[in-house]
């Protein structure tokens, strides 16, 4: 079993005084996967990633990572997870090429194979023409490949990756997950946490957090597919008041404004959900073309959490 | 095998942005020297030129002679005249002058009766070291016979041993030591650990398979090195410019030194268990720091503070490492004769490293 998870948890809850950052939370990670956790600010996705490394010790409930239950026994299990910081957490007045060589040294590394590694490294993660820059004065992209780099030098067999993305722009992002695909091809089980929706639609499976809750989980296919909305997407003339028409309609779960377009999630109860919107706009006297839609990942977020992340967050 | 390089790599690693982070780099050389100057030139209990001013009602040639007199002894500088006690009264309460001399009229006949008092001191006793050296004046011989006075003062004879020059810096300097090495090496260790806290290396090392001991082990042995070097140049700074001898052996002086630095660096390594910030380990080390300057018999003789004052300085480090300092460098005391002191230094350091290494852990909670 431990060998088709990466980790397992059951009822993980951590309580900072009164606030109970995550509420038990079942994980099941199979391995060699990129298990996505999605959930605004303040979801308890760090504070759960910290849980399962080892960093804090959780209130109640157990996980198992790589075998290892943690935090008991978080020793054993270090030198093989790779761990990411949402602020970067290398050192600013050391060099990237010494940045690599301590890491490589604390996780002791082969001395002999320590060089061609760390070349591999700056290689792949097109860090060669910064080697003697001082880490502190790189760029959002150029940090996050570099504390990439230092997270799976030791090939790490789990990578756990806290908002890697937040403070880089697109292109970076991009590119980041490309080396993200890379590295799960190898082998290597990848946990990473993010509040972007296109982010978490690129992962194998994902749980969605929200009040330290998890209030689902599943391929992103999976839970499109089991939102248990319709969704209709409106174009409208005048959008802003074409969502003040519809928002107060008891069959309507939530209206989201994309532009000149509305999304439009009603239960999948409702009877004819087109007729119903088409109706409300029409007797509105308000000019709308309404048609059925696939629901995406910020649909499933909103259906899930009754609220936009906008609201959310 | 293992364990070693990576506490290697840490101390490496430390020596490193020590030698980048210019401001901490200058502390290391800066501050014992910018200290040594300051103290050694600043303090100074052999105290001269106390600004005097004179109201001689009297006007005579002794009253002159002894006005004359007392401008010579230096502990005095008389910087003018005034009309009366009412005039010195109101220099003392502005500060102006620190002790007013009164001759009245009948000076002279007052000279020749032993009953009563020729001369009036006024002195300004806020400071209990001006009373003292007022005091001493009383000594000064007065009448009209030119001869130096002889009498009590014969019965006792003072034989100052170590020091017999009396000078301040041969007993600041040794004292000096301690002060400086507790300033830099709690507040170097202490700050460097929770700098990383701050910056959140922490939360990166800990998720590596360092352990506990051997980063706190890796951040601490260059402070070691650290505060031998600051030794050293204190050492050398003492007896080129303040002429402090080293009687006792340096072998014995480094073991000293060897245990005060453990102790600090024990403290440095607790207080950043406590503190979240920089500031706030700045601030217990000045909380602990000033201690260390006043009850450590540092600034004033240990023998003459209060009961609970010197139960208080017993705690200190500092006390028992300027006891070796001034016991070997002055009194060319062996260090087995004093290993008392040595003996509670290594307590401290056991006790505060304990408390340390127990409130380390690799958590973050």
């Amino acid at each position: 079993m431990s060998d088709d998870y990466a980790i397992r948890a059951r009822g993980l809850t951590k309580r900072f005084g009164t606030l109970e950052a995550v509420s038990r939370v079942d994980l099941d990670v199979p391995a060699g996967q990129i298990y996505g956790f999605l959930g605004p600010n303040g979801s308890g996705k760090s504070t759960t990633i910290r849980m399962l490394c080892g960093l804090l010790t959780p209130t109640a409930g157990e996980a198992t990572v790589l075998g290892s239950r943690v935090p008991g026994d978080a020793d054993e299990l270090k030198p093989k997870i790779g761990y990411m910081t949402q602020k970067f957490s290398l050192f600013g007045d050391m060099t990237v090429m010494e940045n690599l060589q301590f890491i490589a040294q604390i996780y002791s590394y082969p001395t002999k194979n320590r060089a061609t590694r760390i070349h591999e490294l700056l290689d792949s993660y097109n860090l060669d023409a910064q080697q003697t820059q001082l880490a502190g004065t790189m760029s959002g992209g150029q940090k996050q490949r570099l504390a990439l780099a230092c997270s799976v030098l030791h090939h790490p067999k789990l990578l756990l990756l806290d908002e890697p993305t937040s403070a880089v722009d697109p292109q970076s992002r991009r590119d980041f997950w490309s080396d993200l695909f890379a590295l799960a091809e190898s082998g290597t089980t990848i946990l990473v946490s993010t509040h972007y929706m296109d982010e978490a639609e690129r992962c194998h499976r994902l749980a969605i957090l929200d009040e330290g809750a998890k209030v689902a989980d599943g391929t992103p296919a999976e839970l499109q597919a089991a939102t248990g909305m319709y969704v209709v997407e409106v174009t409208a003339e005048e959008p802003y008041a074409a969502q003040a028409v519809l928002a107060p309609l008891r069959e309507v779960a939530s209206v989201t404004q994309l532009g000149v377009r509305l999304r439009v999630l009603l239960p999948e109860t409702t009877d004819d959900p087109i007729r119903v919107v088409e109706a409300a706009l029409a007797n509105a006297g308000l000019e709308a073309v309404a048609e059925p839609t696939r629901p995406s990942l910020e649909d499933v977020f909103v259906a899930v959490t009754g609220r936009t992340r906008q609201e959310a967050a | 095998m293992n364990s070693l390089s990576r506490t290697l790599a840490i101390i490496k690693k430390e020596v490193r942005q020590l030698r980048r982070d210019r401001l901490t780099f200058g502390m290391v050389v800066g501050l014992p020297v910018i200290q040594m100057l300051l103290f050694g030139y600043a303090i100074n209990t052999d105290v001269r030129n106390l600004r005097t001013v004179v109201v001689n009602h009297a006007d005579t040639h002794l009253s002159r002679q002894f006005v004359s007199e007392l401008g010579q002894t230096q502990v005095v500088k008389l910087i003018g005249q005034a009309s009366g006690p009412q005039e010195l009264e109101d220099l003392l309460r502005e500060g102006r002058i620190a002790i007013g001399v009164v001759l009245p009229n009948d000076f002279d006949r007052r000279v020749l009766d032993p009953q009563r008092a020729a001369v009036h001191l006024l002195v300004d006793g806020t400071d209990p070291t001006i009373l003292g050296v007022a005091n001493q004046l009383r000594a000064m011989p007065l009448s009209f016979n030119t001869a130096p006075a002889t009498g009590v003062g014969n019965n006792i004879e003072v034989r100052p041993y170590y020091n017999p020059e009396r000078r301040t810096p041969v007993n600041i300097v040794p004292g000096l030591m301690g002060v400086i090495l507790t300033m830099t090496m709690t507040l170097f260790t202490a700050v460097a650990i929770v700098r990383e806290r701050e910056r959140g290396n922490l939360e990166l090392l800990i998720n590596t398979p360092v352990s506990s001991a051997e980063l706190m082990i890796g951040k601490v042995v260059p402070y070691v090195l650290i505060g031998l070097f600051q030794l050293a140049l204190i050492l050398a700074v003492g007896r080129w410019l303040f002429q402090v001898p080293l009687r006792g052996s340096v072998v014995d002086l480094y073991l000293a030194a060897g245990a005060f630095i453990a102790a600090n660096l024990s403290l440095g390594l607790f207080i950043s268990t406590a503190a979240k910030t920089q500031f706030q380990a700045m601030q217990m080390t000045v909380f602990f720091l000033l201690p260390s300057i006043l009850l450590s018999g540092f600034m004033f003789p240990f023998d003459g503070m209060p009961q609970f004052a010197q139960w208080l300085g017993e705690l200190l480090p500092n006390t028992h490492f300027i006891r070796l300092t001034r016991g070997i460098m002055l009194r060319d005391a062996a260090i087995g004769e004093l290993r008392q002191e040595l003996l509670y230094l290594g307590a401290f350091t056991v006790v505060a490293m304990t408390a340390a290494a127990l409130r380390f852990t690799k958590r973050l909670d």
